[in-house]
Order: structure tokens, then sequence, then C-alpha cells
């Protein structure tokens, strides 16, 4: 018998090529991407195509040409109208940045007091933050702006009869007026020095740490670093000759004029998007306590802890891993969100970018696509910290 | 069976991706039975819907034209009221076949847009209103102010021109609806509003108290206002650009909505072309002979639907000024019908 007619075991069945499952997978595959790649080629193609057929400029061109247009909140970029519609661009990237972060501040802040405060044993406040909840999340975001913008901040005085606040400056239907630091020359050793140091009371709280691990002795790191962070700096503007002044607004022929300016519609949205998304962290917060075994309370008390330190050194750790992804997805809205201050004329992306130079420009293909990938971008990059801020945080198994 | 799938797939693709409308809007206009008229979301005098929500105004009138020629009755017209931020892609777009809303006439609309404006039906030009009490006389001492305007204007952009060009500061305070300016400007958020000075008279009807602003006598821009179609397509172009001329040319005629009919019999051969008892100008247009007989008749002529819509005997009380015939001293002029 010859041996060399048995088939091996290693040597694959024989079928058709075409009948074989792997291959006739990648075939597939293979062709579903063709079909996507022509199907998106197609478009772009059809788009170029129809738009030159209809007469209207297509192209990148107009974004090194002159706006012509003013805007009236840029905090750190420099605009004027004869600035180039890239320059619109970032004015409103920066306006859209600004809210979103300012607002996340706030919506956390609020968020987890709230939230903490649902749990509390006191009824009256777990029911203050009980009808907080309920209230803010259960009202449209849009109106809660036209609350704050139209109802609250558009009733207070004319610019004529400003609210005097004192030393915060003055308040009125243009805004708050409040004085500004003027930063002279020699301030920035000021900066340094508060650089340094909030690096020092990190080496601090390090080498505490380790000492109280190898000995038991406390260090009261909080004081020492706070006493640094702003002693340091306050030292140096003596030594320095006082080189920070204050600005204070002045009356002019429309009220108030000079200091730093934050205008209504910023007001009205940081109020509106924090306290909202704030609702939706208190519950995500509370969510998160109680998903800590309760166990790990009478644990604490049981080591004699306090009843702040057991929420601050044991609960709350633990919560945070149940906390941290829902809190990604609410930022995210909170961001993505602030595109509403289109109603109340508050120059952010959408309104500024999406809207007036897209009307200036007619120009409706590029805009739109530059604008959705920057909220794309701006999402992603939120998601991406969030992500590694759960890893790092998540429980480290052994 | 999988060939079927890919061909519809592409057919879905290619009919996704299909942009504008189809060149001949006069052919479609006449299909559905109707012009699709794109107007602001409420001016006075221009385009504005009435206590029992009928649309009227000076914009309005000229699309009720454009439907008396088509169809011979001029109620064959739907209003789509529009931003100044959505007129020209809801235009582009073919979601309206004509807009006619206070919209000023430039270079740059006018050839990057894919659209072509069919002559001026209104002289306009840029002015400022403040409230009284701020004591101010001319726009030169806005130096300082808050200004409220519309978003996505020639407005805006004048006011910048204007602003830097005299070195004066300004804030600029921009709003996606007109009521919404309205709104912040009586509220007090801004010290100055500012558009066409036709549209500050008309806006300044629905502040608490009209007689506390004063229009400023600055005029600090040309805003040439008329209608505007889809590039590409002249024989719909010709249409809306001749209904604006047929109504000054009965003008200066003499020929009105009440003496129309009479007028027929006219001796006069420059009457009995616009009337269409000599000649074929309706036919070279794609519409009936009678056509600016029906508009006249039904609309009116220029005279009348200027002093029924903004007229000195009406709320806004403009004096027709640049918008009286060439004739008489003003800037409305129209080719004759020969």
């Amino acid at each position: 018998m010859a041996v060399t007619d048995m088939p091996s075991g290693d040597e694959k069945p024989k079928v058709k090529l075409l009948n074989d499952p792997k291959f006739r997978s990648m075939i597939f595959q293979a062709l579903l991407v063709v079909l996507l790649a022509w199907l998106v080629w197609s478009m772009i193609d059809n788009a170029a195509t129809n738009l030159q057929k209809a007469g209207i400029a297509s192209g990148f061109g107009f974004l090194s040409t002159a706006s012509g247009f003013g805007l009236n909140f840029s905090p750190f970029l420099e605009y004027t109208s004869s600035s180039s519609f890239m320059q619109v661009y970032w004015v409103g990237l920066q306006n859209t940045l600004v809210l979103a972060v300012i607002g996340i501040f706030f919506a956390t802040i609020i968020g987890f007091i709230m939230g903490i405060a649902r749990l509390s044993n006191n009824w009256v406040i777990s029911k203050i933050a009980y009808w907080y909840v309920e209230v803010m999340r259960n009202i449209p975001l849009l109106l809660q702006i036209f609350i704050w913008y139209k109802g609250v901040l558009a009733t207070l005085p004319t610019s004529k009869n400003s609210i005097d606040l004192g030393a915060l400056g003055f308040l009125n239907t243009k805004g708050l007026f409040a004085p500004q630091f003027i930063f002279g020359e020699g301030s920035g050793v000021m900066g340094w020095a508060l650089l340094i140091a909030i690096a020092v009371t990190f080496v601090i709280n390090g080498w505490a740490k380790k000492r109280q691990m190898a000995t038991g002795e406390r260090f009261p790191v909080f004081w020492t670093g706070l006493g640094l962070i702003i002693g340091l700096p306050i030292l140096m503007y003596f030594i320095m000759g006082q080189p920070v002044t204050t600005e204070y607004p002045t009356s002019g022929n429309f009220g108030p004029r000079g200091g730093m300016r934050v205008i209504p519609e910023f007001i009205a949205l940081i109020l509106a998007l924090s306290l909202y998304t704030a609702a939706f962290i208190a519950e995500i917060v509370r969510a998160g306590i109680l998903a800590v075994n309760r166990g790990q309370t009478e644990a604490s008390y049981a080591l004699g802890l306090r009843p702040g330190q057991t929420l601050r050194l044991n609960i709350i750790p633990q919560a945070m891993r149940v906390i941290i992804p829902p809190l990604t997805s609410q930022y995210l809205n909170l961001a993505k969100n602030s595109s509403l201050a289109v109603a109340i004329a508050y120059p952010d992306l959408t309104a500024v970018f999406a809207g007036t130079a897209l009307n200036q420009t007619g120009q409706a293909v590029e805009i739109i696509g530059m604008t959705m990938l920057t909220y794309l971008a701006i999402s992603l990059v939120t998601s991406l910290f969030m992500n590694w801020y759960n890893a790092k945080n998540s429980l480290v198994e052994r | 069976m999988k060939k079927t799938i890919v061909s519809a797939l592409g057919v879905a693709a290619m009919s996704v991706t299909a942009f504008g409308a189809s060149a001949a809007t006069l052919d479609d206009v006449k299909a559905k039975g109707f012009v699709q008229c794109g107007v602001s979301q409420g001016l006075p005098g221009f385009s504005n819907p009435d206590s029992a929500g009928n649309w009227t105004g000076i914009d309005v009138d000229l699309c009720k034209g454009v439907a008396a020629a088509v169809f011979g009755d001029a109620t064959k017209v739907k209003f789509t009221p529009l931003s100044a931020k959505e007129r020209f892609t809801a235009l582009q777009s073919g979601e309206i076949d004509v807009l006619s809303r206070n919209t000023t006439w430039t270079a740059t609309r006018d050839t990057t847009l894919g659209l072509n404006f069919a002559g001026v039906n209104y002289y306009d030009g840029q002015g400022f209103m403040v409230r009284n009490d701020l004591g101010v006389k001319s726009a030169l001492e806005l130096s300082g102010a808050s200004v409220c305007t519309n978003t996505g204007t020639t407005t805006e952009l004048n006011v910048a021109d204007y602003f830097r060009a005299n070195k004066l500061e300004y804030e600029i305070v921009a709003f996606e609806k007109a009521d919404e300016v309205v709104a912040a400007y009586d509220a007090g958020r801004c010290d100055v509003y500012t558009t066409d000075q036709s549209g500050l008279y008309a806006q300044r009807l629905k502040l608490t108290n009209p007689a506390d602003h004063t229009v400023l006598p600055e005029i600090i821009s040309k805003e040439p206002l008329g209608p505007v179609v889809r590039q590409g397509d002249d024989q719909w172009f010709n249409l809306v650009k001749w209904t604006h001329f047929a109504m000054v040319n009965a003008e200066e005629l003499g020929i009105t909505s009440a003496n129309a009919e009479e007028m027929k019999n006219s001796d006069n051969p420059a009457i009995k072309r616009v009337l269409g008892t000599e000649g074929e100008f309706g036919a070279a247009l794609g519409v009936g002979n009678d056509w600016a007989f029906n508009i006249i008749s039904q609309v009116g002529n220029y005279a009348e639907t200027f002093n029924r819509n903004v007229g000195p005997d009406t709320p806004l009380a403009i004096a027709r000024g640049t918008n009286d015939l060439w004739s008489k001293g003003g800037l409305q002029y129209a080719p004759p019908i020969r």
C-alpha cells in the first residue's frame, strides 16, 4: 500500500476556492469597502459638479479673505472686522471652548454637591436636592437659556441706572462690568512663583504620604500648600514693586466702560448649561455612591473615621469608577449643547462660523463640514481624556 | 438579485446627492399650480402677515404680480418666511421659486451664490435708531455704543466699515431673527438699532414706546433691495424682472388697477403693448398675452403698491424720495415694453 496516497492530516480539504467560506467573506468585505469608497467619492464628485453647474463658488480660498463684520466677545484672541474668515473660525472655537470648560467646571461642582446632598440624612437638604434635580432636568435646555436671558438678565436696569456692586463693579442689561487686573512689567515673576509653589506642594505631598506610611506621623499638607501658593506670589508682588494694578470701570456716554466686561449672553449660557447638566451629574453621583457597598461605610466608621473622611477617603474614590463613564457623556452633552448659544447671539462656533460666515460667503458645504469635524474632534478629545482618567482610576487587580 | 441591490444603492446615492432644482422653473411652477415665494419673518410694509394671517407688503405684492402673470390669478402664491441667514440656501436648493425678502443686491451675492437679482423694487440705505434720552444727534457721537443688528446681512458689514472708517469703538450684538433684535434693543441690551432705514421705521412700530426713539439722519450705505432668482434659468429670470418693470411702466403710463380695463380701449400704442392688445410680449415670456394686464388689475402699478404698503398714509409714512419715478426725480426706471 502506498503511504503517499493517504491524505495527510494538515492538508486542506479540496474544495473550490469560491466555496471556501474564508475566501468568500474576504471577497464580500473587499466588495463592501470598494462600494463604500465609490459611494463617498460619487457624493463628493456629485456635490462639486452640481455646485459648479449652479454657479456657486466652492473651495477654501475664502478662509484668507477679510470677514468684514465685527464680533463682541473674544477673551483671548485678537479680532477686528479686517481679520480673515480663518480668524472668525478660531474666535468661534475659542468662545465655544471657553463656554464648555467653564460650564463643565461649574456643572461638576454643583452636580457633586447636589448628588451628595440627595443622600444626606437631613430631610430638608435631601428634599431640596431632590426637587432641584427633578425641576432642572425636566425643563428643556433652550427654554432655560431663554428664561435666564430674557426673563432674568434682560430685566436688569439699563446701563444708565446700573446696579453698583461696589468692589465687584456694575451690573446692568449690558452685562457685568468688573474691575480688571492689569499685569505690568515684572508680574511674570509672580506667575513663576505660583508655578513653583504648586510644584513644591506636589513634592511635599509625596514626601508626607511616604512619611505617613512609614511612621504614621501626619503632616499638614493642605495648609502648607495653601500658604505657599498664596504666599509666594504675594511676596513676589511686593518684592517686584507692586506691578499689578486694577482698572475699574468708569462711566461713559453709554453706561460703564473699561474694566472686564462679561456679556449677558455668556452669563445666561453658563447659568443654564451648568445648572441643567448639574442635575444629571447629581443623579450620576448619587448612583455611584449607592453602588459602593454599605459595608464600606460601616468598616470606615469601625476604623474610627469621621463621616467626612469616610466620604472623601473611602466612598468617593470607589464611586468614581461607576461615575466616570456616564460623567463623560454629560461633559460631551454640555460641549455640544453649547451650540444653543446661537439662540441668544453669543458668538460661538455655530453662530459666527456656521452662521454669519456661511451667510456672508455662501460656502455651505465647506463651512458645515469644518464645523462638524470640529465638534467631532472636541468630543473625541474629551472622551479620550476621560477614558484615560477612567483607566487610571479603575480597580487594579492583583 | 445582487445586481439589482447594487444598482438600487447607486441610484439612491445619485438621488441623495442630486443638488438644486431643475432649470425650467416656469414649467415647474405651472405644473404645481402656484409660485413659492420666500419672504421675511415679518417686516411691516415689506412682507408681514396681517391680523387675518394674509401676507401684505411691497415684497409680497411682487410675488403676487408674478403669480398674476403666470396664472392670471394673483392669489396662486404661497409664502415661506425665512431668516436673513436661511434665505439664499432656500433659493439655491429649490425650496422657493423666487426670493422677495428686502435683499440687498451686492457683487458677492450676484456672482458667487449662483443667484441673479431681477431688478430693484426699493432703493434703501442703512440708518441708525437710538433712544431719545441718550441725547445723540449724529451717528458720529456713537463711540462706545452697543449696536444690535441681524446676522448674515449687509448691515453687519456696513456698520463694521462705518465705525472703523470713523475710528469709533462699538460692540456688535447680532441676532438671527429680526424680532429678537427688536426685543433686545427694547430691553436696553443695545443703545443703537441699525438696519435699512425703511426697516427702522417699520420696526419702531413694534417698540413699547415708539415715540421715545429717533432715527438718526445719517444714511451710511446703498441698499438696493430686489427679488432674486436662481442663476441659469433665463426664462424665469426674465419673467420676474419684467413683472417689476410692468408695474413701473404702468405707473408711468397712468394705468392703475382701477382703470386697466377701460385703458384697453386706449389709442396709445405704448399702453396697448403693456395691456397686451397689441404685440406678443406675453408669448415671448412664456405666459399669456394679458400678463401685464393681470398684474396691474389684480395687484396694481408700482405707485399703488408703494402707497398701500409703505407710503405717507401708512404707519410707516415713508416719502417716495429715491423710489419715485425717474421722470419725477427718483430712481425707478423701467425699460420700455416694445
